[in-house]
């Protein structure tokens, strides 16, 4: 390592930390427009050009809020549940390979890496719900897990039968083996999986429901649960839940650009960049919003049983499948 | 090349960093009355350990670290104490007294004093060169080649535990 290599980590976590902040603050903005559409009526208007700068309001607004820990709740770690859910998910940014260059660590087990700190958020949000000592808290500490738990499987199914595919956990290499036009991307890699389309959509069910996004946001569903775990939550206390449940949607629509749309590289095979991972990041995320305000969420039985039931024996299946189409090809 | 700056102050830090987080998450594990704060002591314990395993050049162990203790172990104990346990600690719950105490002290202390002067003096074979690079695919290899009886010893346990579930299940439910 040389001198220089402290120095290019520090930049890269400032500009790290800065991507959180702003994608935080303004997928709010887009979210809260993309609902207004959806709905037919026009979402913020009034504080800036077309409600542009609503988020640095609400921001000035939630950093100015008294933080109140409610009579009865485990002082401790009422504290520490949102102090644990920021930073892994920073340092999942810092794993990401936005471009061939633009990669803060270039792990051989990134993909590895990237669901260990995403197993955080898990007991984050069920301690912050735990201890709250608030019933809605508790409901939805013991749904997150539950749910978490079994969107798990699939997922990592789904996870395995791309790394068959790829065959290495590092993600600059997956984004790598993946270049060309589109047809090389791994969403289309049906010479070694004929299913990979569905692998895909079950990638991204997981996906909703592992950042706790509706129509499985049953961690905090407002018409039953108020708001579920964050509900004794006051000021920046909430405003860390929230802006790391964006940050963990960009991660998650990142991982889907990486695993399955090619990453940096262009669909047309000319001008591969940066700027073609952040094009796609945000059509995943697009997809999200626009999966939030389309469908009702769904109940927590059907939650369960879509994944029990549905998505882990075809995600099975397509392990196996990709098995021996790998084998015999 | 020059060195990274400050690395022999940074490495013994870390170090310090991660033996601290292991001892006093254990400590906090043992000494609390709140069990989930136990849970919360036995992740902290975890995250210490990984990150020794990463500062011993493993980063796929450190990682798997993460992943199982916090991902799943902390979380499925988490789930099992929402499930039954009552919330306060009632009075005199892990009191004990003297002898009882003292006794476990002195077994606590003996398998510490053993342990250390294992570590300390023990004869460890050191490697000239590192073996691997702690990646996956000496790994995979190892697990099917040299060490595929573990691998298949672990997987029956796997099975008959998912079987003892579902049969524990499927009798539980015909109880009124």
């Amino acid at each position: 390592m040389t001198a220089a290599e402290p120095i290019r980590l520090l930049l890269f976590l400032v500009g790290v930390a800065t991507f959180v902040g702003l994608n935080a603050a303004y997928l709010v903005w887009v979210e809260r427009k993309g609902a207004g559409r959806f709905q037919r009526r026009a979402g913020p208007t009034e504080v800036g050009y077309a409600g542009l700068l609503q988020p640095i309001a609400d921001a000035g607004k939630l950093m100015s809020k008294q933080l109140i820990v409610p009579p009865g709740a485990d002082r401790v770690l009422f504290r520490l549940a949102p102090i644990m859910m920021m930073p892994p998910a920073i340092m999942a940014f810092a794993l990401l390979p936005f471009s061939e260059s633009l990669v803060g660590i270039d792990m051989n087990v990134g993909l590895i890496a990237l669901f260990a700190f995403s197993s955080f958020n898990v007991i984050a949000v069920m301690l912050a719900g735990w201890s709250s000592r608030n019933k809605y808290g508790i409901i939805s500490a013991a749904r997150v897990v539950s749910q978490n738990v079994a969107y798990e499987i699939p997922m990592m199914l789904v996870i395995i039968t791309v790394l068959m595919v790829s065959g290495t956990l590092s993600l600059t290499a997956i984004v790598d083996g993946q270049s060309g036009a589109f047809w090389n991307w791994n969403l289309f890699a049906l010479a070694s999986n004929p299913l990979m389309p569905v692998t895909f959509i079950i990638f991204f069910i997981c996906m909703l429901s592992e950042t706790n996004r509706a129509p499985f946001d049953m961690a905090e569903a407002e018409s039953e649960l108020v708001a579920g775990a964050y509900t004794e939550y006051a000021g920046m206390g909430f405003g860390v839940f929230f802006m790391a449940e964006y940050a963990n949607i960009v991660i998650g629509c990142a991982l889907a650009v990486v695993l399955f749309l090619g990453g940096w590289h262009s669909p047309v095979g000319v001008f591969p960049g940066v700027f073609w991972f952040l094009v796609k990041l945000y059509f995943m995320v697009f997809l999200v919003i626009w999966v939030r305000w389309t469908f009702p969420r769904t109940q927590f039985y059907g939650l369960l049983n879509l994944s029990w039931k549905i998505l882990i024996p075809i995600s099975i299946f397509t392990l196996l499948l990709s098995a021996v189409m790998i084998k015999l090809v | 090349m020059n060195p990274f700056p400050a690395s022999e102050y940074l490495i013994p830090l870390v170090f310090l960093l991660f033996a601290g987080a292991t001892i006093g998450g254990a400590l906090i594990a043992v000494f609390t009355k709140w069990i989930i704060r136990s849970v919360c002591g036995l992740a902290m314990a975890s995250v210490g350990l990984a990150g020794m395993f990463y500062f011993l050049h493993s980063p796929f162990l450190a990682m798997i670290q993460i992943l199982i203790y916090i991902g799943a172990v902390c979380i499925t104990i988490v789930f099992a104490i929402m499930l039954a346990e009552p919330d306060e600690p009632q009075d005199g719950y892990g009191q004990h007294s003297v002898p009882w105490n003292l006794g476990a002290g002195i077994v606590a202390a003996a398998v510490f004093w053993g342990i250390a002067r294992l570590g300390v003096t023990g004869d460890w074979p050191t490697p000239a060169v590192r073996v691997s690079d702690g990646g996956v695919e000496m790994i995979g290899v190892a697990l099917l080649t040299k060490q595929s009886l573990a691998l298949e010893i672990v997987a029956l346990i796997l099975l008959v535990s998912i079987l003892g579930a579902l049969a524990v299940a499927r009798k539980g439910r015909h109880i009124e």
